[in-house]
């Protein structure tokens, strides 16, 4: 199971020297072929988990009991125990919605967009990216069912011939979110399967355990790591790269359209798609980086996820984030531009209404505080970055809940005016979704490889011809798994 | 390494990847069936009655008009359900020993009503009213079925929405003359012209019929009210009226 000796020798002999030029490494010099799979598989098979993994699952686990109990409260009392009411009908629910989605969208840039362009450093965070996505949309998902009042009938939004003799209104982009967040949670979680196969091979064949060799086998669907399934792997993965890329954009252009396709002031812009999804992705990464540094320092991964994996997501969140500050500025000069008093008014009331300092916190986080990534410094320090990220988390949940709220609080009627707050059940359930997130990552962490070790075995190689400058002839991945 | 699996398992797994579409295309291929099924809809099922009252013999046999015992279809939404004392008008003469009429004797002796069980029961988010219907000439036995025929009182159909909203949708065909509606037996004549698909052929015909009910019926005539304020586009009184039917709150207010 374990690669030959030689190609272990010729890759320690000649890693260590690195033409000047060069970037930065992806990963760092001194690995082998077998050191990257006992690394990374001994984290899942043999070594007992951290005492921080024990914590942190502990802490995770009580925050879903809390989901739980707030879920069983709405159920049984109603939407009215959120702080949703007309004027503000939408509140937490959809904002953290978004919220959520948007985070995904990172995980399916990484693992499309990236692979297509022949990025080779996503290959050692692309896996728990992509179990980042599905959790996200897991917990995306529970807000507009929830939000439904009676999520037992969730089924009514999907269109099949019923007894009622209706359709639901394909006119409404409510309908298309329905269509644009199954096919990707669907597609996402395909991806993320597809991908783990040959890994599932290798814990298949170093699992101690009858039942992890049982299990792992299951789900390795009969990998043997031949040729044949090497060019099948492949294809497939790259059509599924393909199929991909495209949601990266729709996904969050429909959310956008729930605003504006809307006529609320605040909402009917079309600068909402691109800001949209460029915000997603700021977002995406923002939480990629907020979990890449402590896993990275827990489980000493920093060989795998180096200073230049977190250099490059840095600047993705650099440039997203002017993107997204783009939006904030257009979005202003059309409300001036438009001459149409009540567009006018969304932005003196964002700016000077009650919610002036969300609005305030919100341009601090997601414009101010990201500036700082102009130095390398601050791009290649973790515990740096870490702090931006979780700032540019806060910054871009601020600017859903200005979007939605402020918009909707004061619209065309100043008799119909109002104000929301969320109440208690609002934050319990954002932080059980917190809960469910993490707690879901934990579980991932301790059954499935969080780094994909047959694409790192890839790059053993691929440093050796980079940075080392002998060629080998053999199969990169070595033998099967 | 020993064998993990047993060579069976090959032929096992392709099965349940491949079967597990057939089994999740059957499952929702039995909702929908069970959904609409008599077991659900309970058309066809006799419901239990304090007395074993015969729609065939009131009707058919001794030719008693519907409106004699529900005497509110025209006037009121609920169609209403004769008092003791209508049942009394004759069964205190005729048959007044038959122990199957007990029920009906003790109902008027001590004044407690005779407890039906409901056998047309639309759910409570639903609006219907008996009157309008009657006004714009739907015949009792489009929704009732052949009332005359039955010994025992069943569904004819299911009252499921898309049920109504078949005839809502598209309401000449299930439409007769005003003097028809109580005549269980009548039949379209082939001849005339309003039969399915025809009807936007004569807007003028059918403006007079809707004119004629809207004098008799007040919330007819308010849906009237709320057609003339329909914008141009909607210029035929068909379409109109087709739009004040389906509109989600006529039924659901």
């Amino acid at each position: 199971m374990t690669p030959p000796d030689h190609v272990a020798t010729q890759a320690a002999a000649h890693s260590s020297v690195q033409p000047p030029d060069a970037p930065p490494p992806v990963l760092e010099p001194g690995h082998t072929l077998s050191t990257v799979t006992d690394k990374i598989s001994s984290i899942v098979l043999t070594a007992p988990p951290p005492r921080s993994w024990y914590f942190g699952l502990a802490i995770s686990f009580a925050l879903v009991m809390l989901l739980m109990w707030t879920i069983t409260q709405l159920l049984w009392r109603g939407v009215g125990i959120w702080g949703i009411n007309i004027p503000v009908g939408w509140g937490f629910d959809i904002v953290n919605f978004v919220w959520w989605i948007g985070i995904g969208h990172a995980g399916t840039l990484i693992s499309a967009i990236l692979l297509l362009l022949r990025q080779t450093w996503r290959t050692s965070i692309n896996r728990f990216a992509e179990a980042m996505t599905l959790f996200a949309v897991a917990c995306a998902g529970l807000y507009p069912l929830l939000h439904m009042g009676r999520p037992w009938f969730f089924y009514w939004l999907i269109p099949y011939p019923n007894t009622m003799g209706l359709w639901p209104q394909f006119r409404s982009p409510l309908v298309w979110d329905v269509f644009a967040v199954s096919t990707y949670a669907s597609v996402s979680l395909l991806f993320w399967y597809v991908g783990l196969i040959p890994d599932l091979a290798t814990l298949r064949d170093r699992s101690r355990h009858r039942l992890g060799r049982k299990v792992y086998g299951m789900l390795a669907m009969g990998w043997r790591g031949s040729a044949l399934h090497w060019h099948r792997y492949e294809t497939a993965y790259l059509l599924l790269a393909g199929l991909a890329t495209p949601l990266v954009i729709s996904v969050h252009t429909v959310v956008s359209f729930d605003f504006a396709v809307g006529q609320v002031p605040g909402w009917h812009t079309t600068i909402f798609p691109p800001y949209f999804v460029a915000g997603a992705i700021f977002s995406g990464f923002a939480m990629v980086v907020t979990l890449a540094v402590p896993l990275r320092a827990v489980y000493g991964l920093q060989d795998f996820i180096t200073e230049r994996h977190l250099d490059n997501m840095a600047k993705i969140m650099l440039a997203t984030g002017w993107i997204v500050a783009y939006g904030y500025a257009m979005e202003a000069f059309l409300s001036w531009y438009s001459g149409s008093p009540p567009e006018e008014y969304v932005l003196v009331n964002r700016m000077f209404g009650p919610y002036r300092y969300q609005y305030w916190a919100l341009l601090a986080c997601n414009i101010a505080v990201p500036q700082l990534m102009w130095s390398r410094t601050v791009r290649r320090t973790g515990w740096m970055l870490f702090i931006v990220s979780i700032l540019i988390n806060v910054g871009m949940w601020q600017e859903r809940y200005i979007i939605v709220v402020t918009s909707l609080h004061r619209d065309f009627l100043p008799s119909s005016w109002g104000m929301y707050h969320g109440t208690k059940w609002d934050w319990s359930m954002f932080a059980g979704t917190i809960g469910l997130f993490l707690a879901l990552l934990f579980v991932f962490l301790r059954l499935l490889p969080m780094i994909s070790i047959f694409e790192m075995r890839t790059l053993v190689e691929e440093e050796k011809h980079v940075h080392g400058g002998h060629s080998d002839t053999s199969d990169p991945r070595g033998p099967a798994p | 390494m020993a064998q993990l699996f047993h060579p069976s398992m090959n032929t096992f797994s392709r099965m349940t990847i491949f079967g597990a579409v057939f089994l999740l295309g059957g499952a929702l291929w039995l909702a929908s069936v069970w959904s609409r099924s008599n077991y659900v809809t309970e058309v066809g099922v006799v419901r239990d009655q304090p007395v074993p009252f015969s729609h065939v013999h009131h009707v058919a046999g001794l030719g008693i008009d519907c409106r004699y015992c529900h005497t509110s279809v025209e006037t009121s939404a609920s169609a209403g359900m004769p008092s003791t004392a209508t049942c009394m008008n004759c069964h205190a003469h005729i048959w007044k020993q038959s122990p199957l009429l007990e029920p009906v004797r003790a109902s008027y002796r001590t004044g407690e009503s005779l407890e039906w069980t409901r056998v047309h029961d639309l759910p409570d988010f639903v609006y219907f009213n008996h009157s309008v219907h009657v006004a714009a000439g739907v015949g009792c036995v489009s929704c009732h079925g052949r009332v005359d025929k039955m010994p025992l009182m069943w569904r004819e159909h299911s009252l499921h929405m898309d049920w109504c909203l078949e005839c809502h949708r598209n309401p000449e065909p299930h439409r007769r003359p005003r003097e028809e509606v109580f005549n269980l037996a009548w039949e379209r004549p082939t001849k005339e012209p309003t039969t399915p698909g025809s009807h936007a052929a004569k807007p003028a015909d059918h403006a007079e019929a809707v004119a004629g009910h809207a004098q008799t019926d007040d919330i007819h005539l308010a849906a009237l009210e709320i057609a003339a304020a329909i914008p141009p586009g909607y210029d035929s009184d068909v379409a109109r009226q087709v739009t004040i039917l389906t509109s989600c709150s006529t039924c659901h207010r």
